[in-house]
């Protein structure tokens, strides 16, 4: 069976957000870059998995992005992929990388191709179902477990309020969030390894762009915390009804 | 025109969907053009009340096999029937259904799109979206460039209006592909409402010791009518369902209310809370770093504290 994990690398959770250029570029000074979680502790170990219970199991992995995305996948492959494919386009338009990613799936012809939920930066949460159109093969978002049996493989996704379980066909497209598979730390011997994993690199083939960042910006800052007094429960309980009118 | 897509389970109409008729019909009065929805399969509801929300039409492609969601049956679907229908924009709610489907929609009708708007778009110079990145720590103005669009609207960032009117009735004949999924088993958590639909949450972290501590928060999610939610590493250690973990890596959540309880206010955890319009802190410590995202704060020991909220809500709850 043949996997392909789609990763991509993300600002670390505690790094600042800030912005430069007149407020239209994320501001990368000083950021830790990281796998994005979803990508890593969810799609890529449960891949891992999979691996270790049937050693037939092949993992690619794809990252869409610029030659500073070099150190992520090596991580990756220190904690299991066994070949990368970066594409050597930094668009940030999610149609641009699904259709990237999408020309690196029909060559490799995978069984199973896994995605985070979504980016922790763009939380676009698009590139899964986008492939689903553009590769025409089933797709369940936001799944919670995965198994495959033979030919088959048996998906559990959220849904509003509770759970679903499905079986598909392979070839399928699953995005990945918790309950998937617990975070690992990459050990020597996968960073050893890692080093002299293939990792291949593919000119950009998709240019014209969908959309355009124009503008970021920050959320207004609270105006500050008003405290009760934790003997006064009716105080707090009125503010809520009569200054917020939340209750 | 805008066409918005409903979304139903169990063949009912998901209340997120209201919402994304609401955002439609603003949009669509501020385009000066007309809003129409677009719903698949059948449900029990009477479909001409979407009206009161601000659709005039609703297109129905009424296949009971379509009651089953399949992600690629519904995306193939839609796009066809968003052809017949004709449509300038479409909005989706950005809930489960909605994120499988909305962009796999855009790929099929050459459509850019923007995923979780957290406001009307601006359309005045173009057709720019403003959605949060970032988990909620940013927003992004983005401008979408071509002549078809779709949009996924965050769910409680627009709020749901109704006012007067129906819509007719219109069927859609479209080709329905086989789905080739077939669902196993659904778990549906009884009788709470689905934590990203929910107004009024409670939520607790380490700081309650352990789960056999929860009585109290739950006692004061009662009171309230609010659904309940924790931290991370509460759901780590099982001491809550998985469904509860909200934050950068669990649900981003954006209620009317939220009550932390015990809950320090890592930045990962503030990711997925920081829209909910008010927040509520009782932490012990007058340092815990949620003081700083929080409207109203107590600084006290929880197991004194909510009790005496439960109480104190329960009171005005009898005297009102
Ligand atoms: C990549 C990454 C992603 C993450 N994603 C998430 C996420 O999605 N969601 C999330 O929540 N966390 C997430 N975390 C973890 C996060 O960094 C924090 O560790 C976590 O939120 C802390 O949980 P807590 O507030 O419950 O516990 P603690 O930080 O231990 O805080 C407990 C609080 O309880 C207070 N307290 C103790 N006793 C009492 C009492 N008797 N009465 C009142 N208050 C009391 C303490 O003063 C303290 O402030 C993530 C971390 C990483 C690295």
């Amino acid at each position: 069976m043949k996997v392909l994990v789609c990763i991509s690398k993300t600002p670390d959770t505690t790094a600042k957000i800030a912005f430069t250029e007149g407020n239209t570029k994320f501001d990368e000074n000083g950021v830790q870059w990281i796998i994005n979680p979803y990508d890593e502790w969810y799609s890529l170990v449960r891949a891992i998995e999979l691996k270790e219970k049937d050693a037939n199991v092949i993992i690619h992995l794809v990252t869409v992005g610029a030659a500073d995305a070099e150190p992520i996948i090596r991580k990756a492959l220190a904690l299991g992929g066994d070949e990368a494919i970066r594409v050597n386009n930094s668009s940030s338009d999610s149609m641009v990388v699904a259709q990237e990613i999408a020309a690196i799936a029909k060559e490799g012809a995978y069984d199973l191709i896994l995605t985070g939920k979504e980016t922790i930066d763009y939380n676009s949460a698009s590139i899964g179902s986008m492939l689903c159109a553009l590769l025409d093969q089933n797709y369940i978002a936001a799944a919670t477990k995965l198994e495959i049996d033979g030919t088959k493989a048996i998906v559990t996704r959220e849904i509003d309020g509770g759970e679903e379980t499905a079986e598909s066909n392979l070839p399928i497209i699953v995005s990945c969030q918790k309950g998937m598979a617990e975070q690992r730390i990459p050990n020597m011997r996968g960073i050893m390894a890692a080093r002299t994993k293939p990792l291949k690199v593919v000119e950009a083939s998709i240019q014209t762009a969908t959309t355009s960042i124009q503008q970021f910006d920050l959320p207004a800052a609270k105006s500050g915390v008003k405290l009760i007094d934790p003997t006064q429960m009716d105080e707090l309980v009125k503010l809520l009804k009569e200054e917020a009118k939340v209750i | 025109m805008v066409l918005i897509y409903i979304d139903q389970a169990d063949q009912e109409v998901k209340k997120a969907s209201l919402e994304a008729i609401s955002y439609g019909a603003a949009l669509a009065k501020q385009m000066g053009t007309n809003a129409e929805a677009i719903i698949l399969g059948t449900v029990k509801e009477d479909l001409s009340q979407l009206g009161k929300y601000g659709v005039t039409k609703v297109h129905q492609v009424a296949n009971d096999s379509l009651n089953h969601f399949d992600a690629r049956v519904n995306a193939t679907v839609t796009a066809e029937a968003v052809k017949l229908a004709g449509a300038d924009v479409i909005v989706f709610a950005h809930n489960t259904n909605g994120k499988a489907i909305a962009p796999a929609v855009a790929v099929k009708l050459n459509a850019g799109i923007v995923t979780g708007a957290s406001a009307l778009p601006k359309t005045d110079n173009g057709f720019v979206v403003t959605k949060t990145v970032f988990s909620g720590k940013a927003f992004a103005s983005i401008k979408i460039d071509t002549p078809i669009k779709v949009i996924t609207i965050n769910q409680n960032s627009f709020g749901t209006q109704s006012t007067e009117g129906t819509a007719t009735l219109e069927t859609l004949a479209v080709s329905v592909p086989t789905s080739s999924i077939k669902i196993t088993s659904v778990n549906k958590v009884q009788g709470e409402i689905p934590l990203t639909e929910a107004t009024l949450v409670v939520s607790g972290g380490r700081g309650l010791k352990g789960p056999e501590n929860w009585g109290v928060l739950l006692d004061l999610a009662k009171a309230l009518g609010a659904s309940t939610a924790c931290s991370r590493p509460v759901s780590d250690s099982d001491w809550r369902p998985h469904h509860e973990h909200v934050g950068q890596t669990g649900y981003q959540i954006a209620p009317n209310l939220y009550i932390a309880i015990g809950i320090s206010g890592a930045i990962q955890h503030l990711a997925g809370v920081n829209r909910s319009k008010t927040i509520v802190v009782i932490n012990k410590d007058p340092e815990a770093p949620f003081f700083k995202a929080a409207d109203y704060g107590v600084v006290g020991d929880a197991f004194e504290v909510v009790p005496a909220l439960t109480a104190a809500i329960l009171k005005s709850k009898a005297s009102a």
